[in-house]
């Protein structure tokens, strides 16, 4: 809209172009509205999902913090806060070690089979959950993982690995290898090369990948349905069988807060993606 | 990735990967005269040596993670693909039977021989403590209704015979069905440890005992459907999400990129928001009090009678899903479209063209590789969705996964839920080879 | 200089599995007793866990609730022989097809149970509800129907007009799968109640049972979980549901919505506790089980929820609702108003059966 059309555009061109305008609007109404609309909705005094006349007039009896209070009071839903986070804490620093660790392998010179590797390494990625969600509960059952912490930390760990080793590969995609040789040739011995030369350029891809592979965990439903059971319930567990269950406007006030969690990661992601991009001298 | 984990961050990072992996060493080391180190060994030879240590250090690295994934991945999905085919019920719980069926023409007709009887009751002697042989029934009732009864009947009564037999009429007192043709058929079809039987379940196809395959009756059809119903259903989110994505993708590419990096950011955020968020704000949204039936009613649209039914039904599936997958198209759609330069429809204007027909003919072409690696990579999530259909799609907008899940945890038919995950994670990667080909998979990275 | 990387991976992630491992162990104090959820478990909560764990300080008894997938989940732990529920809330169906696989234990009721106050043997007390010596009963419950009061024009009084889309316009609710349905089918067809085996035993009868589901498919919206008709009933997406008579008490006793039920035809079935073969803490639940069983903690449930005590002692001893204080004996399926006509499906047909009628039903489905 800021754009200046052309003196020369004709009558149609000038309406299409404001019509497009307006259509990409819609699209963008599409995109969001439904996000933002949940939010108003998890004040709702009364257990329905939709705006009551009360609402609509900014009535302040329409509104209540009744939803957030029946979800901070909940045993369900605080093990399943507590579980969410443990689960993805470790799952994290599962996926953020090994994945690094192989990033660095995958991107020397001479790596033998490197695509069949990569592809290996990213098919947790590839495979639709559902089909990674029932192979894990027919092999975990084997062998005693099915309905373990340990067994859904470790699926959430192989789900997450992908991600890790995708941004840390294209940090060091950019990475000057002469930056350890210098190093070395100044005296420093592998251990503190790694440390204060490579660790802090790899570090916003790091960062990053951990980030995927968190909120791959924090968000994951299909695998722990599964995988998990009732103790290992997380929020997105909690959240389900709230749905298929008893659903009350208390979903609404976690997704509310799970909106709020979702912006904040997206801000330190974008913020990572510019610090790398600036360490790797690609300013756009 | 289908828990909302896909970056634009991965399309930029996309030329750089291409670079490390062409810019292999130069390890052609041509001379005449060998060239040797200091220590006298061939400079050839040494090099080699090096780069084969190089090679191992690179693996050794690379090897914890590739036996985690194998173990925590790669084991479960080989252990799906042994229960698609695995059938050792049978087996292991009438070895004797099965060892004497051999002897018996399935085909003549004929009820088996008075020693297939015998093994029969030896069989089940020995099941009866564990009570384990109800397994037989149940596997086989899968195959012919009233297997299950038999062998419950069967494994309390046949202990209780008088021991030295004959046994042929005593078994058949028990119970009628042993003296049906038609049972020791299937016990025998189904005696083999390995079977295609599941796969040709999952196909609506069964064997006859004479060994043809053939097409289940109409009232059993159930999976040839389904997977067609997948299909379609994910061709039409992939058209929606390409008919929403492509204006938006345009203008975020034509915008200058401080207003187009705000706006990126409205596309960005549904995409980290929880899938359970979307959907369940769809449900809000969508049912019949609901905020869109009760938008509808008030402008008296329509009235409160007959609201309309978007959820629980395939609109409910396909409203959802479009709007779950839409940043999937738009991100490497916009990826493509910004390396298009704009001198390309200034200099098909300034040379005539109407802007219309320049952007047909000069802007489209070019992004038809976007448009390839969004169609292929929105098509492959959705085949394989699941929460999202089975919370929105009621009847006509279940897809397979939701039988899959179904065979899983309710009807207890894990063969045949390995065998249609199977079909299913072959029907992917089939398109994952496509899209490599259209678009090089280290294109699609984080999706 | 990597190799201290990958030691130093190693630790860290061998530290991480030992942490997630004590983890799980830290919780092996307790008995994870596994049922409904919703109303149901909270009434069980109330009557027996609450007071069992005041009488003994040293259990805690970990609400699990998945019970719908019971069955399944069970099967898994048994492959592995790591079972890791103390206590299955089951109904007798799938109590009959664990019990014949060896799956749970079988009980002498007679000893392990405790007799009626006036001495009756349990045998005697629980009756015909014994249907497998592995399946304690606990409950007799009903699947019969709701309907909302303001949104029918008519009230349903019989169960053909489920099936009359004249009478009743509208969407309704049915559980999605065949059992029940083609038995209501069929009897709104009207098929005699003591032939309906006898008819769907025949493939004619099955697809003339089919054909009255057919009539109002493409109103109906399919349920799976207890939970849901009473819920879909509330955001008025159907106007009539089949559901369970204790989550449909609720929906209408305790949160006040516009509904009411029509119990023509109700199916009763039996509900009851298994104990899983190799269950941890074994002598700490059967404990509880005799707890949970007796003729005073089965009448104290049906002060939360509508549901009929299995014991016959048990009866006279229902009063009034814990919170509501209304009259809990005429909410109950078993009084003499609302159990006029019942129906009570045959386990072993259905046994039998089910795999080839789910098949066909949900090809019904599907196209």
């Amino acid at each position: 809209m800021r754009t200046k059309l052309p003196p020369y555009t004709s009558l149609i061109e000038r309406i299409w172009h404001y019509a497009f305008r307006i259509i990409c609007g819609l699209i963008f109404l599409f995109l969001i509205f439904p996000i933002l609309v949940i939010v108003p909705l998890s004040f709702n005094a009364v257990p329905f999902f939709t705006f009551t006349p009360e609402m609509l007039s900014f009535d302040p009896e329409g509104y209540s913090l009744r939803w957030y209070e029946d979800f901070w009071t909940s045993v369900n839903w605080r093990g399943a806060v507590n579980n969410s986070f443990i689960i993805a804490v470790f799952s994290t620093l599962i996926a953020t070690a090994l994945g690094t660790v192989a990033a660095l392998g995958l991107s020397r010179r001479n790596v033998p089979y490197r695509t069949t590797l990569m592809a290996i390494l990213i098919s947790p990625m590839i495979v639709p959950l559902i089909i990674s969600a029932c192979g894990m509960f027919f092999f975990y059952s084997r062998v005693n993982l099915q309905g373990t912490h340990l067994g859904v930390i470790l699926a959430h760990a192989a789900l997450g690995t992908p991600f890790v080793v995708i941004t840390v590969t294209a940090t060091l995609v950019g990475f000057d290898r002469s930056l350890i040789r210098a190093a070395n040739s100044l005296g420093a011995d592998g251990v503190t090369t790694f440390f204060k030369v490579v660790v802090p350029l790899i570090l916003p891809g790091v960062i990053s990948g951990a980030l995927f592979a968190f909120i791959t965990s924090f968000d994951e439903v299909v695998v722990i349905l599964f995988v998990g059971s009732f103790e290992q319930r997380t929020i997105p567990w909690q959240m389900f069988s709230g749905i298929r269950e008893h659903i009350s406007p208390t979903i609404l006030a976690v997704a509310t807060l799970l909106v709020i969690f979702s912006i904040a990661l997206l801000m330190t992601i974008e913020l990572l993606r510019r610090r790398t991009e600036r360490l790797r001298g690609v300013r756009a | 990735m289908q828990g909302a984990v896909l970056r634009h961050l991965a399309f930029e990072s996309r030329k750089l990967f291409h670079q490390t992996q062409t810019s292999m060493p130069d390890t052609a080391i041509d001379s005449a005269q060998p060239i040797t180190t200091a220590d006298g060994i061939p400079l050839k030879r040494a090099l080699a040596r090096a780069l084969r240590r190089d090679k191992m250090k690179s693996l050794a690295l690379v090897s914890p993670l590739f036996i985690f994934i194998a173990l925590t991945f790669l084991m479960p999905i080989g252990d799906m693909l042994w229960r698609g085919i695995e059938d050792p019920i049978v087996s292991s719980f009438l070895p004797r039977t099965v060892a004497e069926l051999k002897e018996w023409d399935e085909l003549s007709g004929e009820l088996p021989q008075e020693s297939v009887y015998a093994a029969l009751v030896a069989d089940v002697k020995e099941g009866a403590d564990t009570k384990l042989i109800t397994r037989v029934g149940k596997r086989l009732n899968y195959e012919l209704p009233g297997m299950n009864s038999l062998f419950r009947k069967s494994q309390r009564r046949i202990p209780r015979l008088e021991e030295g037999g004959p046994y042929k009429d005593a078994v058949i007192k028990l119970d009628k069905k042993w003296a049906n043709v038609e049972t020791w058929q299937i016990i025998k079809t189904f005696s083999p440890t390995l079977t295609a039987g599941y796969f040709w379940a999952a196909l609506d196809l069964q064997v006859t005992p004479a060994g043809d395959v053939e097409l289940l009756p109409d009232k059993n059809r159930i999976y040839l459907n389904l997977f067609w119903r997948t299909l379609l259903l994910s061709g039409f989110i992939t058209l929606m999400t390409l008919i929403l994505g492509y204006p938006i993708a345009y203008l975020l590419a034509t915008l200058p990129l401080k207003t187009s990096n705000v706006l990126l950011m409205l596309v960005l955020l549904p995409f980290w928001t929880s899938l359970l968020v979307r959907t369940t704000s769809w449900i809000a949204l969508l049912q019949r009090q609901g905020v869109i039936n009760d938008f509808l009613v008030w402008i008296n649209l329509i009235d409160d009678e007959n609201r309309l039914s978007m959820i629980h039904n395939a609109t409910g599936t396909v409203v959802a899903m479009t709007h779950i997958l839409l940043p999937f198209m738009i991100l490497p759609l916009y990826s493509v479209m910004k390396t298009i330069p704009k001198s390309y429809m200034r200099a098909a204007v300034s040379l005539g063209a109407h802007p219309f027909r320049a952007f047909f003919k000069v802007y489209a072409p070019n992004t038809v590789p976007g448009i390839g690696a969004g169609g292929i990579l929105v098509f492959i999530i959705s085949i394989g969705y699941y929460i999202t259909p089975a919370l929105v799609g009621g009847r006509s907008g279940t897809f397979i996964s939701n039988f899959i899940a179904y065979h899983v945890s309710v009807s207890l038919n894990w063969g045949l839920a390995a065998a249609l995950g199977i079909i299913l994670l072959g029907l992917v990667l089939v398109l994952y080879i496509l899209y490599d080909r259209i678009v090089g998979i280290d294109n699609m990275k984080l999706g | 200089m990597k190799k201290s990387i990958i030691k130093q991976t190693l630790i860290t992630a061998s530290a991480v599995c030992f942490a997630a491992g004590t983890f799980a162990v830290a919780q092996a104090q307790e008995l994870v007793v596994v049922s409904w959820g919703g109303a149901y478990s909270k009434s069980q909560q109330l009557a027996y866990h609450e007071p069992f764990m005041a009488e003994n300080p040293g259990i805690t008894i970990i609400n699990d609730d998945s019970a719908s997938e019971g069955v399944a989940k069970l099967r898994a732990q048994a492959e592995v022989g790591n079972v890791t529920w103390s206590l299955l809330d089951a109904i007798a169906a799938d109590a009959i097809t664990l019990c014949d696989e060896g799956l749970i234990e079988e009980f002498d009721f007679n000893t392990v149970f405790s007799p009626a106050p006036d001495g009756t043997p349990a045998t005697e007390d629980f009756g015909d509800l014994i249907v497998s010596p592995c399946h304690i009963p606990n409950i007799v419950y009903s699947t019969t129907w709701g309907y909302r009061t303001d949104l029918v024009k008519t009230a349903p009084t019989q169960i053909a007009d489920a099936f009359d889309l004249a009478k009743i316009p509208g969407k309704r609710s049915l559980e999605q799968k065949p059992i029940n349905n083609l038995e209501w089918a069929l009897l709104a067809d009207g098929v005699a109640a003591d032939d309906i085996y006898d008819v769907l035993d025949t493939p004619e009868g099955v697809a003339r049972a089919f054909a009255v589901l057919d009539t109002i498919k493409e109103e109906t919206v399919w349920w799976t979980r207890g939970a849901q008709p009473p819920q879909l009933l509330a955001d008025g997406e159907v106007v009539m549901a089949s559901g369970y008579n204790g989550r449909l008490f609720s929906a209408i006793e305790e949160e006040g919505q516009p509904i009411a039920m029509m119990w023509d035809w109700q199916v009763f079935d039996i509900d009851g506790w298994v104990l899983p073969v190799g269950a941890p803490h074994r002598e700490e639940t059967l404990a509880l089980l005799r707890f949970a069983t007796d003729t005073q903690r089965l009448a104290d449930q049906a002060k939360y929820i509508s549901y009929g005590p299995a014991r016959m002692s048990s009866a006279p001893l229902v009063g009034k609702h814990a919170v509501l204080g209304i009259d809990m004996a005429p909410h109950m399926p078993t009084d003499p108003n609302n159990a006029k006509t019942t129906l009570l499906f045959n386990f072993e047909w259905w046994a039998d059966n089910q795999d080839d009628l789910n098949e066909q039903f949900n090809s019904w489905l599907a196209q």
